[in-house]
């Protein structure tokens, strides 16, 4: 039974965190309708941001303060810049904005890879190894703190998305885009913005997960996967789907690793996603209808 | 007649090579470009004629691969049947797939095959037992000499490109052009999109596998992370239909080759180029740089794909009328 509670706590504190990169990417992808391959290279840009601010003695979640705004930069500029661009072009392929990202992704891993070589990095605190217990369950003091402001970044977002006019614009432009340009709404640059707060968001769960894992270039790729398959389990586009999405991946992931064995890790994540694609095409949003 | 003179022409060129060139690394290089021939143009039947962009050839490709490399391992059976087993192989995977994906409309396929190609990379790294999992496999070469690979490479790629213009002619190919032009439009058409985009689907991945069987059978060993491996395949395979031109029946051969060219440029530091002046002009920083060149092939293809992406979103082939414009200075004629 312990051990159960374990996983179960272990694999509910991991999905806080992908929640947090699931929504990034959710609402990438419900405003523009595009899969962002690049998502974990941004998360793994913003880990090295953590790291060389770690180098000169900052906190990982001081950190947050200046990873955060330069990802919102440089989403920004990606968007604008690459992306927005490409719209106008007329082409065969529809995919050419998420190609993009692919090669966006790879020059942005390569770059890390220059400056920061292969090697793999790690974040040096206090309380990296630390851990309290509630009854028999132990708790890591990192991932906690991370999930307590994931949460609180989550909520944000939420009353960001509900409550304000720029919130209110976004929600438009997923929507039904032509619809909102027609009300007035900015598109392209609701676009600019949306790219901006998706990769602030994940830089977000950059600095948080930098205390708790190895820092290397590669470490973007199995991250985006992570991000796909958070955002098919809650429906593409939902930002109440990707939070389910994610912790129900984080779940199956410390639950695959505790009752079949380590290397299983990543298999129950795709696992979980065909059959989703077979049995419950549109994710948890077809249930949950928010 | 004169619109196959120039392929024909090509053709003979390609086959007479061998008899002029026989270096042993120029025959690798083109026997990798025949190999690439082969499997962008499977993606481009698929993604540029298709409409359906796939992220995970490499799960075919490698399909192929262990299906020659176990074939030997397991059964002592010659890894040339593989070339047929691996096609065949690779097609049955693509059908139980198909069937899933295609009744959904959007992103969906496109994120499939990216979990199937990681997905049968874990479980080929899992089931240790069976296919060495991490150690991977090794078989003995056939021939000693690579004259007869680079045949056998021309022949599939030949035959490759010859079957897809084939169908394209055919009445399944206007099919698979009407369903990425207007899916609706074509359903309403009475065209039965499922059914064709599995027949698209079955042949890229038939043509892919026997390319994977091909690659056990020339270098001799593979490993998941080569073989499945999301980078060197999936994505290279859509960079090269990217590059030459995505929907054009010659676009990957030329992408093909200009993409081994490229990683070629890349590895080997401009042949050498930099370390040469270097050397003569006696300043360490540009043999520096040459290093760097080297280990920068990965970061070339992303800037490269930016690059023909905003400039050249249909590729050389696809744009170019444009590319005689800008780079010939040459106006089209009215």
């Amino acid at each position: 039974m312990d051990v159960f509670l374990q996983t179960l706590v272990a694999g509910l504190l991991k999905g806080g965190l992908y929640a947090l990169i699931g929504i990034g990417m959710t609402l990438i992808m419900g405003v523009m309708g595009i899969i962002n391959l690049a998502h974990g290279q941004l998360m793994m840009l913003a880990m090295y941001i953590t790291f060389v601010l770690n180098t000169m003695g900052v906190d990982p979640y001081v950190s947050l303060l200046v990873a955060m705004p330069l990802l919102f930069l440089l989403g920004v500029t990606i968007q604008k810049f690459l992306l927005n661009p490409l719209i106008k072009v007329e082409t065969i392929l529809p995919e050419n904005q998420v190609l993009m990202t692919v090669g966006i992704g790879m020059a942005m891993t390569e770059i890390a890879r220059f400056t920061f070589t292969s090697d793999y990095k790690y974040v040096t605190t206090e309380y990296a190894n630390r851990t309290f217990s509630l009854g028999n369950v132990s708790f890591s003091v990192a991932l906690t703190i991370a999930f307590g402001i994931a949460l609180v970044f989550t909520a944000a977002m939420f009353w960001f998305l509900l409550k304000t006019d720029l919130g209110r614009s976004i929600r438009a432009t997923a929507q039904d885009k032509d619809a909102a340009t027609l009300m007035g709404v900015n598109t392209a640059r609701i676009t600019v913005i949306t790219f901006g707060i998706g990769a602030a968001l994940v830089a977000a769960a950059g600095c948080l997960l930098a205390p708790v894992y190895y820092i290397f270039p590669d470490i973007g790729g199995p991250f985006t996967a992570k991000a796909f398959i958070i955002t098919i389990l809650g429906g593409l586009g939902s930002t109440v789907g990707a939070i389910f999405g994610g912790v129900t991946l984080g779940l199956a992931e410390s639950l695959g690793a505790t009752y079949f064995g380590m290397e299983f890790e990543d298999i129950v994540g795709l696992t979980i996603f065909i059959l989703v694609l077979l049995f419950l095409p549109g994710g948890f949003k077809r249930l949950t209808k928010v | 007649m004169k619109k196959h003179l120039v392929p024909l022409l090509l053709l003979a060129v390609l086959a007479a090579l061998p008899l002029v060139l026989q270096s042993n690394y120029f025959l690798h290089l083109m026997i990798l470009f025949l190999l690439w021939v082969v499997i962008g143009s499977a993606w481009n039947l698929l993604a540029g004629f298709t409409g359906q962009v796939s992220f995970g050839h490499a799960a075919f490709f490698g399909v192929g691969a262990y299906t020659a490399g176990l074939l030997f391992h397991h059964l002592q059976v010659s890894p040339w049947w593989g070339m047929a087993f691996g096609g065949i192989l690779a097609f049955l995977i693509g059908l139980p797939f198909g069937a899933i994906c295609f009744p959904l409309r959007g992103a969906y396929f496109a994120l499939a095959s990216l979990a199937l190609g990681e997905g049968i990379r874990h479980i080929a790294t899992i089931a240790e037992a069976f296919t060495g999992g991490m150690v991977g496999i090794m078989i003995m070469p056939t021939f000693v000499s690579k004259v007869p690979y680079y045949y056998i490479t021309l022949g599939l790629a030949f035959l490759t490109v010859l079957s897809i213009q084939a169908i394209m002619r055919s009445k399944p190919g206007y099919y698979f052009v009407s369903i990425r032009e207007d899916q609706d439009a074509a359903a309403s058409l009475g065209i039965d999109t499922t059914l064709y985009k599995n027949i698209s689907l079955a042949v890229s991945a038939f043509w892919t596998g026997m390319a994977g069987a091909l690659y056990m059978n020339y270098m001799g060993f593979i490993d998941p992370h080569v073989v499945f491996s999301l980078h060197d395949y999936s994505v290279m395979a859509i960079l090269v239909a990217i590059v030459g031109g995505v929907g054009t029946i010659y676009g990957p051969t030329v992408g093909a080759f200009i993409m081994v060219a490229f990683q070629e440029l890349f590895r080997t530091g401009f042949f050498g180029l930099f370390a040469y002046i270097g050397k003569a002009a006696g300043i360490g920083a540009i043999a520096a740089l040459g290093d760097a060149v080297k280990k920068a092939h990965v970061l070339g293809f992303g800037i490269l794909v930016i690059v023909v992406i905003l400039y050249l979103p249909n590729g050389v082939v696809g744009d170019w009328e444009k590319v005689k414009r800008k780079v010939f200075r040459i106006r089209p004629n009215r």
